[in-house]
């Protein structure tokens, strides 16, 4: 097949600087991976962590309560005032509506997920992961505002019930104690609504990616061993699908836990945590006593994780 | 898991179909709604259909300067976040070290945590070092939480990519700029420019984080959120959140079908 | 002849594991070497520290008298042929095998046209516009083979490069890689764990086990003279027998080895012969020959291949009927201990 023939290349000529470059940064691997990871890590360091070292010890510092300064004075009693039940109660409250956010959307989450792998084929497949996906990269605060445009009075939650002959239903809710409130916008039912919401793609995508991972042949197995649906659907899918559950809860938990502008815009006054906080650094400016609060949701968080590891969801992550 | 030939009974098809129409319910609303006729309120149905708040809402200037000032920080973000996460990508993927978890674990840190602990974090370094709110204290804020998006989907795509292009890049005589030039930026193009415009979309839209590093900046999402607290323009307000969405929507919807078909990670969780 | 590359004393630890344990070998200039052995053996970590992959935890690696331990890939006049062939997807073939010409800094028109030439060398004339995914197998293994050579290297690596090739088209590539080898002159280490690809293509083979080298030399000279009885059984197959089993057939305190074609039924050899009584356990059909599995002392199952065109009536053809093997003695292979 060949008629042609080689010339033989000289040995390596001399070497330039770049080229020497080159032969430092082969002959120590370490100094690569200096080179790529210096300027992020540094970035991290610097920026990130360092930023989280300087809160964490500004919840030490002094907030004077008549002069409203903070001082460098190393004090304890950051972490006391947390202790005090008026603070209590806000923690409280941000647990419950975080628990009750994660709960509604699992069992919002669920059907919708399990359709999504078990019948959605082809184009549709794809039209659900977009239908999911767009929502939950939509702009936070646009899907927030559109929520107050939704439940304001006279909005189209309120024409629909009204329409539907619900009205009494409505007013009746809202007298009760846990869900009421004035009107929708200002009711724990109506933040609720929108907590759920906001988070609820969060939720579908873990448990979807669990299910994908159920083998076909695991529900024939079921089926041929004589298991109905219901009990395939109990015994083999619901047991498999839950670390997804778990995975998707860490997202809805933590992230109702931080958040503070729902709270600020929707449902009755009383503090979250996020608000706290914020509040706290803000009109009030008291960075310590923040700070310290802050601490409360990592350590719930952390907690959290830790009972998530437990359960297997990260590996549905 | 799934099955070819039964049909999904009619309860399921009704909960799937009614979630999904229940995700997108606040969406249709804002579409509507930056049509409605009525000036003041909210009331349903809509009072009648104009364009007139569209000419009206790019001719305030307050909403133009917001526009703009969220555009330039999205912009300096996703070009601060690609650098930086493509770095951490590429010096982080085929390498065992001691240490490794802990610094991928800080690359999503920003993420994993409520912005409401990173926004107050940077605050009180800002303001233990002096340097006043603004522009670039935003920047800095989105930089950090866009980094894990471009480094997710580099470090996916790179795990697909066979490591033997490299090696034969450098066996024929290129050194490891002329790799990255003309093989692995090749490569990794589609995913730089999915993970770029996914950064670019959350921090265009990035409201907890910037609250506490913006000063007296006042961006897009925070236009929106004092509109929020105090309202005054209604109709206007309704023409921005309807850019708004726009503006982030098609970023991510472009980067979803660069990556479709792929393994790679757009859009599959902030 | 000069030497094209040298190992001496070389070793690549990972952790625990010596992929590479003290190496020394040299490969002469204008040589077809096969590295042969099986997987995690340390042929191809050897190769890869040839074209600079790998760096050497010890020892020195010369390319034509230069050292080469501590220069990058890059800076090393060798070229690879990779295994999965390592083709640049976005790139069509032409460019492909321009790229190294590219990165010299060639005019385009001018490394076009050599990168022509490469392909018409490989028969690829026609596809230089094509795109590699558009490609066979063993069109991407030519394309690979091509740009490798683009550069005019002086040693050639080729990773297991037909490793992924169905068997005709395999034996056909044999053929043109050695021919192509003796054409162009330059020196060729080949990689493989096929036995028979080795000893068909290579002027000499090293034996690799467990990142040592058993054994290097012709082919002839390991089939006839294997060194060791690793080497012995890799190469060709091989009854080996060791210990007390050595001493009681053929009062040997060495072990040896006897190739099964070597063996007959007692019936038809004569002279300075080992007999060994056995019973017969299976026989295979193997189309020219079939083999004979024998178990021989209640212990050992010795192999005896026997060409089908003789009349095979001599042998008992019933399975479990007792059966006495023979070797001349000048068959015995005798191997290090």
């Amino acid at each position: 097949m060949m008629t042609a023939s080689l010339p033989v290349t000289p040995a390596a000529p001399a070497l330039g600087l770049w080229q020497r470059l080159g032969v430092a940064l082969y002959r120590r691997p370490g100094l690569q991976l200096g080179l790529l990871l210096g300027l992020p890590l540094l970035w991290f360091l610097v920026v990130y962590i360092g930023s989280l070292a300087t809160l964490l010890a500004q919840s030490f510092f002094t907030f004077d309560d008549f002069t409203m300064e903070v001082s460098r004075e190393l004090t304890l009693a950051n972490y006391r005032q947390l202790l005090q039940p008026a603070n209590f109660d806000v923690v409280l409250r941000t647990l419950l509506m975080a628990s009750a956010v994660s709960l509604a959307s699992a069992v919002l989450a669920f059907p919708l997920a399990y359709y999504m792998v078990r019948y959605a084929r082809g184009w549709k497949k794809g039209f659900f992961y977009v239908a999911v996906m767009l929502p939950m990269w939509a702009s936070y605060i646009v899907k927030v505002y559109a929520w107050t445009v939704l439940l304001a009075k006279d909005g189209m939650v309120y024409w629909a019930y009204q329409h539907l002959g619900l009205g009494g239903v409505m007013d009746w809710l809202m007298t009760l104690p846990l869900l009421g409130g004035n009107s929708l916008t200002t009711s724990h039912l109506g933040r609720f609504a929108v907590f759920t919401y906001i988070w609820l793609p969060f939720m579908i995508l873990p448990v979807q990616a669990a299910l994908e991972r159920v083998p076909a042949n695991l529900l024939q197995a079921s089926s041929d061993l004589g298991a109905n649906g219901a009990q395939t659907f109990r015994h083999v899918i619901l047991p498999l699908a839950f670390p997804g559950v778990v995975a998707g809860s860490i997202f809805t938990f933590s992230l109702t836990l931080g958040d503070y502008i729902i709270p600020q815009i929707i449902g009755p006054s009383g503090l979250f945590i996020g608000s706290m906080v914020y509040t706290m650094q803000g009109s009030i400016g008291n960075m310590p006593l923040a700070a310290a609060f802050t601490v409360v949701p990592v350590v719930i968080i952390a907690l959290y994780l830790t009972g998530a590891r437990k359960l297997g969801a990260f590996d549905a992550l | 898991m799934h099955s070819d030939q039964d049909r999904a009974p009619l309860w399921l098809r009704l909960l799937a179909y009614g979630g999904i129409g229940f995700l997108f319910l606040p969406i249709a609303v804002i579409i509507i709604y930056a049509f409605n006729a009525e000036s003041a309120g909210y009331s349903f149905p809509p009072k009648g259909f104009t364009l007139a708040w569209f000419p009206a809402a790019f001719a305030r200037n307050d909403v133009m300067q917001a526009i703009g000032l969220s555009l330039q920080l999205a912009l300096l973000a996703t070009v601060l976040a690609l650098v930086l996460g493509t770095l951490a990508a590429a010096a982080l993927y085929r390498r065992e070290f001691f240490g490794k978890d802990a610094i991928t674990m800080m690359l999503i840190l920003p993420i994993a945590l409520p912005g409401i602990i990173t926004g107050i974090a940077l605050l009180s370094a800002f303001r233990l070092a002096d340097i006043p709110s603004g522009f670039w204290t935003i920047a800095v804020g989105h930089a950090t939480f866009c980094v894990v998006v471009i480094y997710n989907n580099v470090v996916a795509r790179f795990r697909r990519l066979s490591y033997s292009l490299v090696e034969a890049s450098q066996d024929l005589g290129a050194d490891m700029f002329q790799t990255f030039r003309y093989v692995v930026l090749p490569q990794i193009a589609t995913a730089l420019l999915a993970g770029g415009m996914l950064a670019f979309a959350l921090s265009f839209d990035e409201i907890i984080v910037t609250t506490f590093t913006a000063g007296n900046e006042v961006t897009l999402p925070i236009w929106m959120l004092n509109q929020l607290t105090r309202p005054r323009d209604v109709p206007i307000t309704n023409v921005v959140a309807m850019t708004v969405m726009l503006i982030t929507a098609l970023p991510i919807l472009a980067a979803y079908y660069l990556t479709r078909g792929t393994e790679d990670t757009a859009g599959s969780g902030k | 002849m000069s030497i094209a590359v040298q190992f001496h004393q070389v070793s690549r630890h990972y952790d625990s594991v010596r992929a590479v344990d003290d190496i020394s070998l040299e490969i002469a200039e204008g040589e077809f070497f096969s590295m042969l052995g099986p997987s995690g053996s340390g042929k191809t970590t050897s190769l890869r520290l040839i074209a600079g992959f790998e760096q050497p935890t010890s020892g020195s690696i010369r390319i034509f008298g230069q050292e080469a331990a501590g220069l990058p890939p890059n800076l090393r006049a060798v070229n690879t042929v990779f295994q999965d062939y390592a083709l640049f997807p976005h790139m069509n073939v032409l460019d492909n095998v321009a790229y190294g010409l590219m990165l010299k800094g060639v005019p385009k028109s001018e490394r076009h046209r050599r990168a022509e030439e490469m392909l018409e060398l490989v028969k690829l004339g026609q596809y230089g516009s094509r795109r590699p995914s558009a490609l066979s197998g063993g069109q991407r293994q030519r394309v690979a083979l091509a740009r490798a050579l683009t550069l005019q290297p002086r040693v050639l690596l080729l990773d297991e490069p037909l490793g992924a090739l169905d068997l005709k088209l395999r034996e056909q590539m044999q053929t043109e890689l050695k021919s192509l080898q003796r054409q162009l002159g330059i020196t060729f280490v080949f990689v493989t764990h096929d036995q028979g690809e080795a000893m068909s293509m290579s002027d000499r083979v090293a034996v690799f086990n467990k990142g040592r080298i058993e054994q290097v030399a012709a082919p002839q000279v390991l089939y006839n003279q294997p060194a060791t009885a690793f080497v012995a059984d890799f190469v060709g197959a091989a009854n080996v027998f060791d210990g007390p089993l050595a001493a009681t057939l053929a009062g040997l305190e060495q072990p040896f080895a006897v190739r099964p074609e070597r063996i007959r039924p007692a019936g038809q050899l004569d002279g300075d012969v080992v007999r060994v009584p056995g019973k017969l356990l299976d026989i295979q059909y193997l189309g020219a020959v079939s083999r004979y599995e024998v178990e021989v002392l209640g212990e050992k199952v010795v192999s005896m291949v026997l060409p089908n065109e003789h009349d095979t009536q001599a042998a008992p053809a019933v399975i479990g009927s007792a059966i006495t093997l023979a070797w001349q003695r000048q068959a015995m292979l005798p191997l290090a201990g």
